[in-house]
């Protein structure tokens, strides 16, 4: 195996996979992935399974360097400056790091998290089925918390290939947040049409458990106390500020404030991307509708495969892509209304 | 009976609403249903959390539609709630206050009692897990002594320890990992119930009995560290 040290790095920056699952019953929440389509591109660029473990990257500068062997990686999601020992690394292709080289990425400059996906995976103990960092539960691996300078992880040695692969980028479509009211949408009466028809700035505050949002007062006539009930991934809670809290992967599995709305289970990538100062709004759909969404996105993270293609570098090859007219096929499969 | 209500929590989620107090009997229907799911073994159902008055039941929306499960859940829902067999009960260890419980002398204050009573009276009580939620492990019990229920404290604190055995309202509760609350610290149990590197990782389930016995502060750093090297210090009693 080789390694991958840590040469730079922000806090937000962790190992991370679909997510641990079956223990949510037990307090337990799941964790993975804020952005699983940029998760799935990494992973299906490096070869892996589209969901297996990769480094998450949050918004500031990170830095790798290749230890007792080469390594290869691709890089999905956040639009960021990078480069392999002086020769750039784009989004969604694959590069080689020669032992001793350094991946640099600068921070990003559209989005908020970044995968580097590397080919034959990250070796670590799953607990409950995975790999995700949940540092308040003292739980991941190779390290249960945040990646820190200095961290070695042992990851896949890599094969000598032709030549890189690469997936066509899409713009993240700037459509409104997708919405199933509920479930707790008739408790606050006229409220809802405050949530539906504001806009909404996402609160520097934002982490991984929740993304904040200021805006106009969503008041709930019963009050901001209920007796517990679950939570998701998704869930949008509305505590006594009248200020909306969208749950993110590290939500609490219950929660005792009123939940006006759930963000559907294919926009939660898009939203997570939203950086701190940006502005959203929320278009409520059918449950029918949402899982309409929800198959079509299993089916594009299944189908990404058989996207991929040769990475640029000879001119042949651009010639051939555009032939083919490949540009805009991953845009169409994600951007339908 | 009334029904249950269906909520949907997003296109991957849903909750079977029995109530929205807290209520014994709706518990009970609750945690009746999460069995019945387990038993049935419903397709697409990846995993339930019951809570004191709903079941939240996580799916998968290429398995089961909504439609169909909400269908599928209401039909269960039907079935008899039967009594429980097989309760397992839990015997957990607690100093009491001192620098363990530092809210207990206020706590008979506001009652008009002596700690001794208030611990005679948390001791006393039959609990019963409602559901685990908020952190790893955090069991919320029904069952207090009426007698000793205290509202939350105006300021909750910003971080309570480890292992905290408190009181708010009419809810008790069995916390595992540090965490702000505002509720009464009554005492601490050495008892994890959750250890990440402990084989079960969880020792206790929504629906098992809980009683509570006092033992004195220099008793707990033992059992404290015999709790980290992965030992329940919880006693089982099968019932």
């Amino acid at each position: 195996m080789s390694k991958l040290v840590v040469v730079t790095t922000g806090p937000a920056t962790s190992v991370q996979d679909a997510g641990r699952f079956g223990a949510q019953r037990y307090g337990l929440t799941t964790s993975g992935a804020m952005d699983r389509v940029s998760l799935a591109m990494a992973n299906t660029l490096a070869g892996n399974s589209p969901l297996a473990a990769a480094i998450e990257i949050g918004p500031f500068a990170t830095a790798f360097t290749a230890r007792n062997g080469a390594v290869r990686v691709a890089l999905s999601g956040a639009a960021r400056a990078a480069d392999v020992a002086g020769s750039p690394l784009l989004t969604n292709e694959t590069a080689l790091i020669a032992e001793g080289e350094t991946l640099r990425l600068g921070a990003a400059r559209n989005g908020m998290f970044s995968y580097l996906a590397i080919e034959g995976g990250i070796a670590g103990e799953p607990v409950f089925g995975s790999l995700s960092v949940n540092a308040r539960a003292d739980l991941g691996s190779p390290f249960p918390r945040p990646l820190q300078v200095g961290d070695a992880l042992d990851v896949g040695t890599a094969q000598i290939a032709p030549h890189e692969r690469a997936l066509d980028t899409f713009d993240i479509p700037q459509a409104p947040i997708r919405v199933v009211m509920g479930p707790q949408d008739d408790e606050f009466g006229a409220a809802c049409d405050v949530f539906l028809n504001s806009e909404w700035r996402i609160s520097a505050t934002s982490d991984r458990m929740g993304y904040r949002l200021e805006g106009p007062k969503v008041v709930h006539p019963g009050g901001h106390n209920i007796v517990s009930d679950g939570a998701v991934h998704g869930s949008i809670q509305v505590p006594g500020n009248g200020q909306p809290i969208v749950l993110m992967a590290d939500h609490g599995t219950t929660g005792g404030y009123p939940k006006i709305a759930t963000v559907i289970s294919s926009d939660l990538g898009r939203l997570a991307q939203a950086q701190s100062g940006a502005i959203i709004r929320f278009k409520a759909v059918s449950v029918e509708d949402a899982q309409t969404e929800a198959r079509k996105l299993a089916k594009f993270i299944h189908d990404l495969p058989g996207r991929l293609h040769p990475a640029g570098g000879s001119s042949l090859n651009l010639v051939e892509l555009q032939k083919a007219n490949v540009a805009g096929v991953a845009v169409n499969a994600i951007d339908e209304p | 009976m009334t029904p249950p209500r269906i909520l949907p929590s997003g296109d991957t989620a849903l909750a079977v609403e029995f109530g929205r107090s807290i209520d014994p009997a709706v518990n009970r229907q609750v945690l009746a249903l999460d069995r019945e799911v387990a038993r049935e073994a419903v397709t697409g159902v990846t995993e339930t959390v019951p809570t004191y008055r709903s079941l939240l039941v996580h799916y998968d929306p290429l398995r089961i539609d909504f439609a169909t499960l909400s269908e599928k859940l209401l039909t269960l829902a039907q079935r008899p709630v039967p009594a429980q067999t097989g309760i397992r009960r839990w015997r957990v260890p607690v100093v009491y206050g001192g620098e363990h419980g530092i809210d207990l002398d206020d706590v008979a204050r506001a009652h008009n009692i002596s700690t001794s009573e208030v611990i005679a009276k948390h001791t006393g009580g039959d609990y019963r897990v409602a559901m685990i939620g908020f952190t790893p492990g955090f069991a919320y019990l029904g069952g207090l002594d009426p007698a000793i229920a205290t509202p939350r404290r105006e300021t909750p604190r910003t971080e309570t320890p480890a292992g905290t055995i408190s009181i708010g309202g009419v809810q008790a509760c069995v916390q595992c990992l540090a965490a702000p609350s505002g509720w009464h610290l009554l005492g601490r149990t050495p008892v994890r119930t959750f250890h990440p590197h402990r084989d079960p990782v969880f020792l206790m389930e929504p629906g098992d009995a809980i009683t509570f016995h006092a033992i004195k502060a220099n008793e707990f750093a033992s059992l404290d560290r015999a709790a980290e090297q992965g030992e329940a210090v919880a006693e089982l009693i099968a019932s």
